[in-house]
């Protein structure tokens, strides 16, 4: 018994010891398979982990660059960066998003269009990436979002650049408005110079030199924790500023020219002749760019979409006017140079010019014309339409076409503005074309004063003012005369226009007579001149006058009424500025155009001996 | 008879040997390699615990207090015979199960799991008293019988272990239970279960596998297993911890980052770094090299546990061991293939590094038991 008890036992424990040895076998087994795993994952995959673990951790985030500052040409700030609070969520940051958005909501009454595109922004940011809810916070929200910024899990609140424009409406169309990166621009832009940058220039010379004024973005390299939080800076890459922009502007000059415009819209351009530079510059009405920045309201921007005053549209450069009478000056010189008229050349207006073997009558704005003897000087002091219909006539449209567009009419001035238009001098390959008719000689008559088919922008006036003020000398306009430390930019010049000096002399002494003539239909500035100034006026008709009525502006509504247009230059005989203006619904460019050239040309002057004086006490001192 | 059987016992066990230790430890009832292990290990466990918390000193102060509370409880432990244990088994294990059917009804938990038990001055979970009362139970009640066990005892065995598996699995704590199932099971393994039913269980599990799937699973463990399978396809979810965890490990490569110099716990990416993940803590700080020195520490405390188990006098303080010792190895390679992702995530602390009192001292107690067990006197 105590044998086989034994023998139990015995066996038990040899039975105990297999099991046990099975066991540590298991053990032996299942740790090779531990360690293979940890070899696997610590040496064999050890590279993609290292890296994986380094992106967890390390985070480049862009530091915007600070965007280039516009001066006038004496250095007074026209657009500069103010210090603005933005209200960004880290998505990945807060427990509850939609929670968060509702508290926020009760504290800041967010509107759609802020919550649209928090929405729109939020799907494609980086992770933990700061997507802005609210720019450019009142004081009021930011003190309420400081009280209750414990609660706010996810919020943060950043100091930024935001864009302000001083001079407001007076500069709303030349620098136009930086506003946010919106859904069909963003395709088009460089994501790594943009990775810090909110805004871009959407119009003007912010949008025309946005490249320059946008600067190069800058990096940090943090150490984040899990939850975005930065524990440490690695590496600072710090941005370049934009480049500073000086205009050729002069915003005293600026603000006359807007004053002098009163409560009449219209388009003012003043060049200085000798560069191309733009000394003042302004569509009226404009609008406070600082609306744009940081969005607009839809209720603010359908207010200026929708005014019938149009204050969005830069009548500058896209507005296209029919020259009127302000191209006799260019048809008259076309006259000499062809050789169909001599300077002692003369015609017979009865009042009205007849194609041969045609009834119509091409109506001269003076009811029973300018006499028997209308030489070229008469025909523009006087702006004679029958001399100009005879002339044009003679010489015909493709002589007309040629002078035309060597001034500039119908073609793109070259301006560093955005969305130019080009105007319209027509030929007979354009109406070929545009309309699929060709061409009558009625289409000349009415070319040759400026009307029918013909536009041009305020900027082609002021152009076409500049390049009979120089002699021939064909500049693209200018806006900016420095960038950055670029200050010695050449003038661009598209080549001279070549004609006789004794036709410049004849066409510009009866420019000058325009004003200073007894006869001339400007006369009523030379009152009072200390300078000489030369111009030309013209009229624009708004709606056609059918044959045998006449014009009666009293009968018309004001927005009927013809344009009042005006080119000028001054000092006559060494030109330095020159301007080209319209006054819509003006009537008469010698009665509402012609006062306004004036009024700069004063202001020109003064400025000038102002400026000079101030420089010799300064060297006096 | 009797001289044989003492012969026997000599050959096996080197009585002198300096490993064995002297008389004076073998009279407080400690066995001195074993605890000079467990020394070790908790010394290494409070070293990896203070990198894994940061700057704070907190979890550390009060793991160490833990770490003295078990060895306190080990000491105790040890000092009963394990004839005494055999004898009274019983007790812990009914005490368990009742508990665990008080939680169902009284319980408290989080995240709709009912596991914990307040009893006002300390609130534990209850599932933890089977980790040792099951095993004890069952090597008590097979060792009374001649071995290996007949299909009878078999039964009555795993009835013993199913009613507390289940009670933790209906928690739902599917980790627990398993644990508690695997310790049970050791001892009815280590018995000499015959390979027929072993097979038989084998392919039993197989079969019920998929009606498990279907019917028993909570939607929340199915998701870890697929996790499992496709960490990447939640990453911020149900993945996140996983390639945060595999992360923090592969990064460490052969030396590791240095210690609390390891991004991924130190900047909070890797979670549960304290607790249940924390030899990501250990591989992300000291590499391949650290890993590998404290697996040899588990399987040098598992040697000794083992020579414990075939030296022991009695198959109850055989199995008993045997069964402490393989679940311990189970504790490590479940945490350690989980953390590293092979294994689904399931709430399994890695021995004295994971910071946390109940594990801890539980932990202890069975190696108290290991060492009442080493250190019984041989019949004479």
């Amino acid at each position: 018994m105590q044998d086989a008890a034994f023998k139990d036992i015995h066996r038990e424990r040899r039975l105990f010891l297999i099991r046990v040895s099975a066991a540590a076998l298991g053990i032996l087994l299942l740790t090779a398979v531990l360690l293979a795993r940890y070899y696997y994952l610590q040496i064999i995959r050890h590279e993609d982990f290292a890296t994986q673990s380094e992106s967890n951790r390390v985070h480049v985030r862009p530091i915007s660059p600070t965007r280039g500052l516009i001066y006038d040409r004496n250095g007074v700030l026209l657009a500069d960066n103010k210090a603005g609070f933005t209200l960004s969520i880290v998505v990945e940051r807060s427990e509850n998003l939609d929670q968060l958005l509702a508290d926020l909501d009760t504290l800041l009454n967010l509107n759609d269009e802020e919550l649209g595109r928090f929405h729109k922004q939020k799907s494609r940011r980086k992770p933990y990436e700061p997507v802005p809810l609210r720019i450019n916070l009142s004081e009021l929200e930011q003190s309420i979002l400081a009280v209750n910024e414990f609660r706010l899990e996810g919020v943060e609140i950043t100091a930024q650049l935001v864009r302000h424009y001083p001079h407001a409406e007076l500069l709303s169309h030349v620098l136009g408005y930086v506003g946010r990166i919106n859904d069909r621009e963003l395709p088009e832009l460089d994501p790594v110079r943009y990775s810090g940058t909110y805004v871009i220039g959407k119009t003007g010379i912010e949008k025309s030199y946005e490249d320059q004024l946008l600067g190069e973005v800058g990096y940090e390299h943090v150490e984040t924790n899990a939850r975005g939080r930065v524990m440490r800076l690695l590496e600072r890459i710090a941005p370049a500023v934009g480049k500073d922009l000086h205009l050729y502007m002069d915003i005293r000059l600026q603000q006359v020219a807007y004053d002098a415009l009163g409560e009449e819209k219209g388009a003012i351009v003043a060049m200085d002749v000798r560069t191309g530079g733009v000394l003042a510059m302004v569509s009226k009405p404009g609008f406070d760019s600082n609306l744009f920045v940081t969005g607009i309201s839809s209720k603010d921007y359908n207010d200026l979409l929708n005014s019938p005053d149009r204050p969005l549209f830069d009548r500058v450069t896209q507005g296209q006017y029919p020259p009127g009478s302000t191209v006799k000056p260019v048809f008259g010189l076309a006259a000499l140079d062809s050789g169909v008229m001599d300077m002692a050349s003369t015609i017979y207006d009865p009042g009205f010019y007849r194609l041969p073997n045609n009834t119509h009558k091409y109506r001269d704005w003076k009811k029973g014309g300018h006499g028997s003897k209308v030489d070229l000087h008469m025909a523009i002091v006087q702006s004679c339409d029958t001399y100009f219909y005879t002339a044009g006539v003679k010489m015909g449209i493709d002589e007309l076409y040629f002078y035309g567009s060597k001034f500039g009419l119908g073609e793109r001035t070259g301006i560093d503005l955005p969305s130019e238009q080009p105007g319209l001098m027509p030929s007979r390959e354009w109406k070929h074309g545009a309309r699929g008719v060709s061409w009558y000689p009625g289409d000349t008559v009415n070319t040759s004063i400026g009307q029918g088919f013909m536009l041009t922008t305020p900027l082609q006036l002021a152009v076409m003012a500049s390049r009979l003020a120089s002699r021939g000398d064909r500049l693209a306009p200018r806006m900016v005369r420095d960038i950055g430390e670029d200050t010695h930019r050449e003038k661009v010049s598209l080549g001279r226009i070549e004609a006789k000096d004794e036709h410049w002399d004849y066409v510009l002494n009866a420019m000058k007579d325009v004003v200073h003539g007894d006869r001339g239909t400007a006369k009523i500035v030379a009152k009072g001149l200390t300078y000489t100034m030369a111009g030309k006026t013209g009229t624009a008709q708004v709606v056609g006058i059918r044959q045998g009525e006449t014009y009666n502006a009293s009968l018309l509504a004001k927005k009927n009424r013809d344009h009042a247009l005006f080119i000028a230059f001054a000092p006559a005989e060494d030109p330095e500025i020159a301007v080209g203006l319209i006054v819509e619904n003006g009537e008469h460019g010698s009665s509402t155009a012609a006062p306004i050239a004036r009024a700069i040309f004063d202001s020109y002057m003064a400025l000038k001996q102002q400026d000079l004086e101030q420089v010799d006490d300064e060297t006096q001192r | 008879m009797m001289k044989h059987n003492a012969e026997f016992v000599r050959t096996m066990r080197p009585e002198g040997s300096v490993l064995y230790g002297s008389g004076g430890w073998q009279k407080i009832h400690v066995d001195l390699p074993l605890l000079l292990l467990l020394c070790a290990a908790c010394a290494a466990g409070l070293f990896i615990l203070q990198s894994a918390s940061g700057e704070n000193y907190f979890y550390v102060e009060r793991q160490a207090v833990f770490m003295a509370l078990g060895m306190v409880a080990m000491l105790v432990a040890a000092q009963f015979s394990p004839r005494f244990l055999q004898r009274w088994a019983f007790l812990p294990y009914l005490c368990g199960i009742l508990l665990l059917i008080a939680v169902i009804f009284i319980g408290t938990g989080a995240k709709g799991a009912q596991r914990w038990l307040d009893l006002g001055v300390i609130r534990f979970q209850p599932s933890e008293i089977l980790k040792i009362a099951g095993p004890l139970m069952i090597a008590s009640y097979l060792g009374n019988h001649h071995l290996p066990p007949s299909f009878k005892h078999v039964l009555v065995s795993v009835a013993l272990l199913l009613v507390p598996a289940l009670l933790v699995g209906i928690q739902p704590d599917l980790g627990t239970a398993l644990l508690i199932f695997a310790a049970g099971f050791f001892v009815v393994f280590l018995s000499g279960l015959r390979k027929r039913y072993l097979f038989g269980a084998i392919l039993a599990v197989l079969a019920l596998a998929p009606l498990f799937w279907f019917f028993l699973l909570h939607d929340y463990q199915k998701t870890r297993i697929l996790t499992l399978l496709d960490p990447q396809a939640d990453k911020l979810g149900a993945g996140w911890n996983i390639i945060q965890s595999t992360t923090a490990i592969g990064s460490g490569g052969l030396h590791g980052k240095g210690w609390a110099k390891g991004t991924q716990s130190q900047l909070d990416f890797l979670p549960e770094s304290h607790t249940d993940f924390i030899i990501a803590v250990l591989a992300e700080d000291f590499g391949l090299i650290g890993v590998v020195s404290l697996l040899s520490l588990y399987l040098l405390i598992i040697a000794r546990g083992l020579v414990i188990s075939i030296n022991a006098q009695t198959m109850f303080g055989r199995l008993l061991a045997g069964s402490i010792t393989l679940t311990f190895f189970v504790y490590v390679f479940v945490n350690m293939g989980m953390v590293s992702g092979i294994l689904p995530v399931v709430g399994v602390p890695l021995p004295f590094v994971s910071y946390g009192g109940t594990a801890v001292v539980t932990l202890m107690l069975g190696f108290g038991m290991l060492m009442a067990v080493s250190t019984e006197k041989k019949r004479s």
